[in-house]
C-alpha cells in the first residue's frame, strides 16, 4: 500500500528548487536558472506520470473500485487524540489527475518560458516563485488534512500575488496583485470559517475521517450538524456553503471573480499556468474533495450549481465584447470553470447519476489542454507584435504558421467540436444538465454557442483580418516556446479520448457512458453556426461588428464594461461600506479605541517611571524588598488565605 | 555495579574530566589563546554530544543523588546552552589573559548544577546550588578592568548570600517539622500547617531568587548590565534553566502536599513577575539590561506553564527553556559579536544596524520574534504550550493577564527591530566580520528557533520523557 512514498518527491522537488534559486539564484546561476527550475519539473512531471500509471494501471484498484490511499502522514500538531493537524499525502483517483496536470502544464510553462522571460532582469526570480506556485499546488492537491489544504491554498494565494506582481514597477500590474489578492483573500475568510464548522461539529480535520462521518446519515456527527441551525439554514449547509465561498473566490465564480481579469497583468506564461490549469480549478478540486459531504446537502449543490451556471454565461457574454485577447480568454477560463462547478452541482453520489462529478473532473483535466495552449499561444502572439489588443493584429497566420495551427486546435477543442478533447468533456456535462435540470441545460447550451462565437472572433482577429503590418525581427520564437505550443496541441486533440469514466468517478467504480449522438447533434450545430457567424463578421474587416453591436446596444456596452461589476464594487466600498460603516469605526477607533490604548499607554509609562525607584542599585535596599516579598507572601498565606 | 556507577554518573564525571585536563594544561607550557579555545570548544562539543549515550533511571549515594533520561535530557540543554556559549565569546576570550580559570569556574558551576539537578536530598540541592552560584560571581568579575563588573560580583555574591540564608533557614524549619530532608519522603510528613508553610515560603524564595521572580529579582539587572556578556548569557540561560529543572520536580513532588498553597503562589509570583519585568524592560536602553528584564518576564510565563502541575506542564517548561536557550543565545551572540568588537552594548547604538550587518540583523530579529513569540518560530509554540499547561487549571485571569503582557512585550521587542531596520543614524555600528566560531554558534541557534518550532517530534520526544515526574 505504501509504495507511494516516493510521491512525497513530486512537491519538493520544486520546494527545492525555490529554496535553491530564491537564495543564490541572482548571485550564482542567473541564467541556468530556467534550467534548474525546468529540470526539476521534468523529474517531477515523471515522477507524476509514473504514479498515475501505478495508481490506474497496478494497483489502485481493489475490487473494481478505486481506494483512497494516504501515502504519508505527519502529525504536525495535535490538538487532542482526535483533532490535529496532519501534513499527509492522499492518493485518489482526483487527486492523480491533479498531479499530473499540475506538473503537466507547470513543465509546459516552464518551457516555454524559457524563451518567453529570456533577458529579464529578474529572470531567476520569476523561476524560484514559479517553482514556489506549483509546490504549493502540488501540497494542496495532496493534503489529507482540510487544515492543510487551508495553508496550501493560502501559499497559493501568497505565490499567485507574487507571479501576478512580477512587473513590480508598473503600477497596473501591482494594483491588479493586490486586487487578486485581497478579494481571494476576501473569499478565504469564509473558507477558514467553513473549515472550522466542519472540524467543529464533526470532531476531526482529517479528510477521510471528515467523509465518513458526515456521510453516515445516522451519525451523531451528521445529525448534529444537519439539525444545529442558524438564521434558517443547517450548519452543514452554511459550513460546505463557506466552504464554496473559498473556492468561489479561487475559482473567479460570480461575484468574487473581479480580479481574473485584471490578474493577466502578469506574465502570459504565468497567466497559462495560474489561470488556465491550476489555481482556478482549485475551487472545482476543493468542492470534488469534499463532494460525498456536498451530496448529503442538495441546498449547498444547489448555491454550487446556480453559481456555476450564472458565472458561466455572464463570463461568456462579457467575452464577446473584450478587446484584450488576454481578458478575452480570462473571461473564458471563468466561463469554462463555471462549467465544472454546475457539473458538479448537478451531480449526485456514485453510480449512473454521478456522471456530473466525472463530467466535472473531465471538463477540467482537457480544459487544462486546451486553455493553457490559448495563453501559451497568446503569448507567443504578445511577444510578436508587443501588444494585448486585437485591433493591433490581425494577418498573423503566415508570420506564425505553428502557433496559427496550435491556437485553432485549442480554439476547435474549446468550442466543443468533434472529435477534439472539448467535445468529449462538455457532452458528458451536457448529458449530466439535461438529465437533472433543463434550464441548466438550456444555459449550458446558449453558453457553449456564445463560447464557439467569441474564441472564433478572437481567432480570426489575431490570424486573419487584415495584411500582418508587424515587423518580423525574431520570427516566431525559440524553440523551447514552440516545442509547448506542439505538445499541448496534440493533448487537446488526444485528451479527450481518454477513458475517463473508467477511472475517475464520484466513489471510485467505473462508470458506463455512452456518447448518444443525438444529444451531441444540438451543441455541436449551435456551435458550428456559431462559428460561421464569427467567420462572417470577423474573417475580413467589414462593418457587420459594429452593425450587431448597435443592434444590442445597452447590452453591448453593459457587457463591455464587464457588466459594471467593478464600478458596482466601488460604488459599494466607496459610498456605502467607507462613509456609512468605515467612517463611524473610523472614528470609534481614533477617540475611543486609540484614546483607550494611549491611556494604557501613559498609564504604563507613569507606572514604569514610578517603581523606578525599586531598582536603585543599593543591595541592602535589594535584601530589604527581598524579605519585604518573603513576609508579604507568608502574610498572605498563613493569615489571610484559607 | 561500577558500571551502573559510572553510566549514572558519566555526565558529572565528564566535566570532572574537562575540568581537570584544563588544570593540566593550565600547569603546563602555555599556549596561544586561539589553541586554547579551540580545544575548549572541542572538548565542550564531546561533553555535549557524549550526553546522548546510553542513560538509565537510578539512585546512588543513599539515594542522595538521582537520574533518569529526563534529566539526562535537562542536563544536556545545558551542555548544549554552554557550549554555544563558550563557542560565542570567542572574541571575547581570544584577547583574554585568563581563559583557563574563566572556564574552570563555569565548568564548576555546571558539575554544581548537574548536582542540584540530580539531587534526592534537599542537602544535596543546597549543596548544587551553592557550588553553581558562589564561582559564578568570580566570573561575574571577568571584565577585570571595569568597575561595573566587580560591582556585580560583588552584589551577587551579596545577594545570593542573603538568599541561601533565608533558604538554609526554611530547610532546617522543614527539617524539624518533618524529621526529613529526603525529597520522596517529605509529602508523607507535610501537612499544610502554618510553620510548614512559612518554611515552604522561605525555600520558594530561594529558588525565586534564582529564577529572579519578582520580587526577588532586583539584583538581576544590575548583575546582567556589570558582568561579561558571556557571564550575563550565563546566567540567564543556563542557571536559571537548572533552578527551573529542579523548581518543577520539587514543586511537583515534594510539595505535593502544598500544591493549593503553591498554586496560587505561582499565581501572584507570576503576574507580579510578567508585569514588572515588562514595565522595566520597556524603559531600558542599555542591550543587556533590556534583555534581563525582559527575561524576568519570560520566567513569568514558565510559572504559568508550571502550575499547570501536569505531564504537559513538565514537558512545556522543558520545551519552553529549550527554545529560550535558542533565541536568547542568538540575541546575546550577537550582542557579544558586537560588545567585544565595537564596545557598544546600548540599544540607541543599534539603530540603522541593517545596514551595515544585515545577516547579524537578520539573526537578533528572530531571536527577538521568538522572545517574543511571534509565529512561526519556536517561541510561539512554546509560550503556547506553557499558556496551554497552565489554561487546563481554568485559571482564565491569570492567562488573559499573560497573554495582555505578551502584547506590552511585542512593544518592546519590536522597538528595537524598529531600531534595527527603520532608524537612520549617521553613524551606524561598522560591518562587523563574524568568527566561524560565533557563526557557527549562531547557525545553530536559528536553526533551533525555526526547527523546534515546526518539528512536533521534539515536543512529543520531551512529553514522553516527561511522565516520569
Amino acid at each position: 500500500m505504501s509504495n507511494y512514498a516516493y510521491i512525497l518527491w513530486i512537491p519538493l522537488l520544486p520546494l527545492a528548487t525555490f529554496l535553491v534559486l530564491g537564495l543564490f539564484g541572482r548571485k550564482y546561476f542567473k541564467t541556468f536558472s530556467g534550467t534548474i527550475g525546468t529540470a526539476s519539473l521534468l523529474a517531477s512531471a515523471v515522477l507524476s506520470i509514473v504514479a498515475a500509471y501505478q495508481y490506474f494501471f497496478v494497483d489502485g484498484k481493489v475490487n473494481g473500485v478505486y481506494e483512497k490511499i494516504i501515502a504519508f502522514k505527519y502529525t504536525w500538531l495535535a490538538f487532542s487524540p482526535n483533532v490535529s493537524i496532519d501534513m499527509g499525502i492522499i492518493i485518489d483517483p482526483i487527486s492523480v489527475m491533479m498531479l499530473v496536470v499540475v506538473t503537466f502544464v507547470s513543465l509546459m510553462v516552464h518551457l516555454f518560458s524559457l524563451g518567453y522571460m529570456k533577458g529579464e532582469e529578474r529572470f531567476a526570480t520569476y523561476y524560484a516563485f514559479l517553482s514556489l506556485f506549483t509546490f504549493s499546488m502540488l501540497g494542496l492537491v495532496l493534503s489529507s488534512n482540510i487544515f492543510q489544504v487551508y495553508v496550501f491554498w493560502e501559499l497559493v494565494g501568497v505565490s499567485s500575488f507574487l507571479l501576478i506582481g512580477y512587473y513590480f514597477d508598473k503600477p497596473s500590474a501591482v494594483a491588479a496583485s493586490k486586487k487578486a489578492f485581497i478579494v481571494t483573500r476576501f473569499a478565504d475568510l469564509g473558507f477558514l470559517i467553513g473549515i472550522l464548522l466542519l472540524g467543529f461539529y464533526a470532531g476531526t480535520l482529517d479528510i477521510g475521517i471528515l467523509i465518513q462521518k458526515l456521510t453516515n446519515a445516522a451519525s451523531p456527527e451528521f445529525t448534529g450538524m444537519a439539525t444545529a441551525s442558524f438564521l434558517g439554514v443547517s450548519a452543514l449547509t452554511w459550513a460546505l456553503t463557506l466552504v464554496f465561498m473559498g473556492g468561489a473566490g479561487k475559482s473567479a465564480m460570480f461575484p468574487l471573480h473581479i480580479w481574473l481579469p485584471d490578474a493577466m497583468e502578469g506574465p502570459t506564461p504565468v497567466s497559462a499556468l495560474i489561470h488556465a490549469a491550476t489555481m482556478v480549478v482549485a475551487g472545482v478540486y476543493l468542492v470534488a474533495r469534499l463532494f460525498p459531504v456536498f451530496s448529503m446537502d442538495a441546498s449547498a449543490l444547489n448555491v454550487v450549481m446556480y453559481t456555476g451556471a450564472f458565472s458561466a454565461l455572464l463570463a461568456a457574454v462579457i467575452a464577446c465584447t473584450q478587446t484584450d485577447i488576454k481578458r478575452v480568454l480570462a473571461y473564458s477560463t471563468m466561463s469554462q470553470i463555471g462549467y465544472m462547478m454546475f457539473a458538479l452541482g448537478v451531480s449526485k453520489y456514485g453510480g449512473e447519476n454521478g456522471l456530473g462529478y466525472m463530467a466535472s473532473m473531465f471538463h477540467l483535466f482537457t480544459h487544462a489542454f486546451f486553455k493553457s495552449l490559448l495563453f501559451l499561444g497568446a503569448g507567443a502572439v504578445i511577444h510578436m507584435v508587443h501588444s494585448n489588443e486585437m485591433g493591433d493584429m490581425g494577418g498573423l497566420r503566415k508570420l506564425m504558421p505553428i502557433t496559427h495551427i496550435a491556437f485553432l486546435i485549442a480554439c476547435l477543442a474549446i468550442a466543443g467540436i468533434p472529435p477534439f478533447a472539448g467535445f468529449f468533456s462538455k457532452e458528458e456535462i451536457l448529458t449530466a444538465a439535461f438529465h437533472s435540470n433543463k434550464m441548466i441545460y438550456g444555459v449550458a447550451l446558449f453558453t457553449s454557442a456564445l463560447t464557439a462565437f467569441y474564441m472564433f472572433r478572437l481567432y480570426y482577429s489575431i490570424f486573419w483580418a487584415k495584411e500582418a503590418h508587424v515587423h518580423d525581427h525574431h520570427g516566431e520564437g525559440t524553440l523551447t516556446m514552440k516545442l509547448p505550443l506542439i505538445i499541448l496541441a496534440i493533448c487537446a486533440v488526444g485528451a479527450g479520448l481518454v477513458p475517463f469514466s473508467s477511472l475517475i468517478t464520484s466513489d471510485g467504480a467505473a462508470l458506463e457512458t455512452h456518447v448518444d449522438m443525438i444529444f451531441s447533434i444540438a451543441p455541436v450545430t449551435l456551435a458550428v453556426i456559431a462559428i460561421l457567424i464569427a467567420t462572417a463578421f470577423y474573417k475580413t474587416q467589414n462593418d457587420k461588428p459594429a452593425k450587431a453591436a448597435a443592434a444590442f446596444g445597452g447590452l453591448y456596452r453593459a457587457a463591455q464594461h464587464k457588466f459594471y461589476m467593478d464600478e458596482l464594487y466601488i460604488f459599494i466600498t466607496k459610498k456605502i461600506i467607507f462613509p456609512l460603516i468605515g467612517q463611524p469605526i473610523a472614528w470609534v477607533d481614533r477617540n475611543i479605541v486609540d484614546g483607550f490604548m494611549n491611556l494604557l499607554a501613559n498609564t504604563t509609562a507613569k507606572i514604569s517611571a514610578l517603581i523606578k525607584g525599586f531598582q536603585s542599585g543599593k543591595v541592602q535596599n535589594y535584601a530589604l524588598y527581598f524579605f519585604g516579598g518573603v513576609a508579604a507572601l507568608a502574610v498572605v498565606f498563613i493569615y489571610l488565605w484559607k | 555495579m561500577l558500571a551502573d556507577f559510572f553510566i549514572l554518573l558519566k555526565q558529572e564525571l565528564v566535566v570532572t574530566a574537562i575540568i581537570f585536563l584544563l588544570l593540566f594544561i593550565k600547569l603546563g607550557k602555555d599556549r596561544s589563546n586561539e589553541t586554547l579555545l579551540g580545544i575548549i570548544n572541542l572538548l565542550l562539543f564531546l561533553n555535549f554530544a557524549s550526553g546522548f549515550c546510553c542513560s538509565q533511571d537510578g539512585m546512588l549515594f543513599n539515594d542522595m543523588f538521582h537520574t533518569n533520561p529526563l534529566i539526562v535530557l535537562e542536563k544536556n540543554i545545558l551542555n548544549l546552552a554552554i557550549w554555544l556559549i563558550s563557542l560565542q565569546s570567542y572574541s571575547w576570550l581570544k584577547t583574554h589573559k585568563h581563559v583557563i580559570e574563566f572556564y574552570l569556574l563555569l565548568l564548576s558551576t555546571l558539575l554544581g548544577m548537574f548536582f542540584m539537578i540530580s539531587s534526592g536530598n534537599l542537602l544535596m540541592f543546597y549543596l548544587g546550588l551553592e557550588m553553581s552560584t558562589i564561582p559564578l560571581a568570580a566570573a561575574a568579575n571577568f571584565d577585570l578592568t571595569k568597575r561595573k563588573s566587580s560591582e556585580a560580583a560583588m552584589k551577587l555574591i551579596i545577594s545570593s548570600a542573603f538568599s541561601s540564608a533565608l533558604l538554609l533557614f526554611g530547610i532546617s524549619l522543614l527539617f524539624g517539622t518533618t524529621g526529613t530532608l529526603v525529597l520522596t519522603e517529605l509529602p508523607a510528613h507535610l501537612s499544610a500547617n502554618p510553620l510548614q508553610i512559612f518554611a515552604f515560603i522561605l525555600v520558594l524564595s530561594g529558588f525565586a531568587f534564582k529564577i529572579s521572580a519578582v520580587p526577588f529579582h532586583l539584583w538581576t539587572a544590575d548583575v546582567y548590565e556589570g558582568a561579561p556578556v558571556a557571564v550575563t548569557a550565563y546566567l540567564s540561560v543556563v542557571s536559571k534553566a537548572a533552578v527551573l529543572f529542579v523548581f518543577v520536580s520539587v514543586l511537583y513532588n515534594a510539595f505535593k502536599p502544598l500544591a493549593d498553597v503553591w498554586y496560587n503562589m505561582l499565581f501572584i509570583l507570576s503576574l507580579a513577575t510578567i508585569i514588572i519585568g515588562n514595565l522595566f524592560a520597556i524603559r531600558q536602553d542599555n542591550f543587556k539590561r533590556f534583555l534581563a528584564f525582559s527575561s524576568i518576564a519570560q520566567v513569568g510565563f514558565i510559572l504559568l506553564g508550571i502550575s499547570g502541575s501536569s505531564q504537559t506542564g513538565t514537558a512545556s517548561v522543558i520545551y519552553f527553556i529549550l527554545i529560550y536557550v535558542f533565541s536568547n543565545l542568538a540575541a546575546f551572540g550577537v550582542i557579544s559579536l558586537v560588545s567585544a568588537v565595537k564596545g557598544k552594548e546600548n540599544i540607541s547604538d543599534y539603530k540603522a544596524f541593517y545596514t551595515t550587518n544585515p545577516l547579524l540583523s537578520w539573526v537578533i530579529t528572530i531571536a527577538l520574534f521568538s522572545l517574543a513569540g511571534v509565529p512561526p518560530t519556536a517561541g510561539f509554540f512554546g509560550k503556547f504550550f506553557l499558556l496551554t499547561a497552565g489554561a487546563a487549571k481554568g485559571n482564565y485571569w491569570w492567562i488573559g493577564i499573560a497573554a495582555l503582557n505578551m502584547v506590552v512585550s511585542f512593544y518592546y521587542y519590536l522597538r528595537v527591530v524598529k531600531a534595527i531596520f527603520m532608524d537612520s543614524n549617521e553613524q551606524p555600528i561598522e560591518k562587523i566580520s563574524i568568527p566561524n566560531y560565533s557563526k557557527l554558534a549562531l547557525i545553530i541557534c536559528v536553526a533551533g528557533i525555526i526547527i523546534t518550532g515546526l518539528a512536533s517530534c521534539v515536543y512529543d520526544y520531551i512529553y514522553s520523557l516527561s511522565s516520569g515526574l
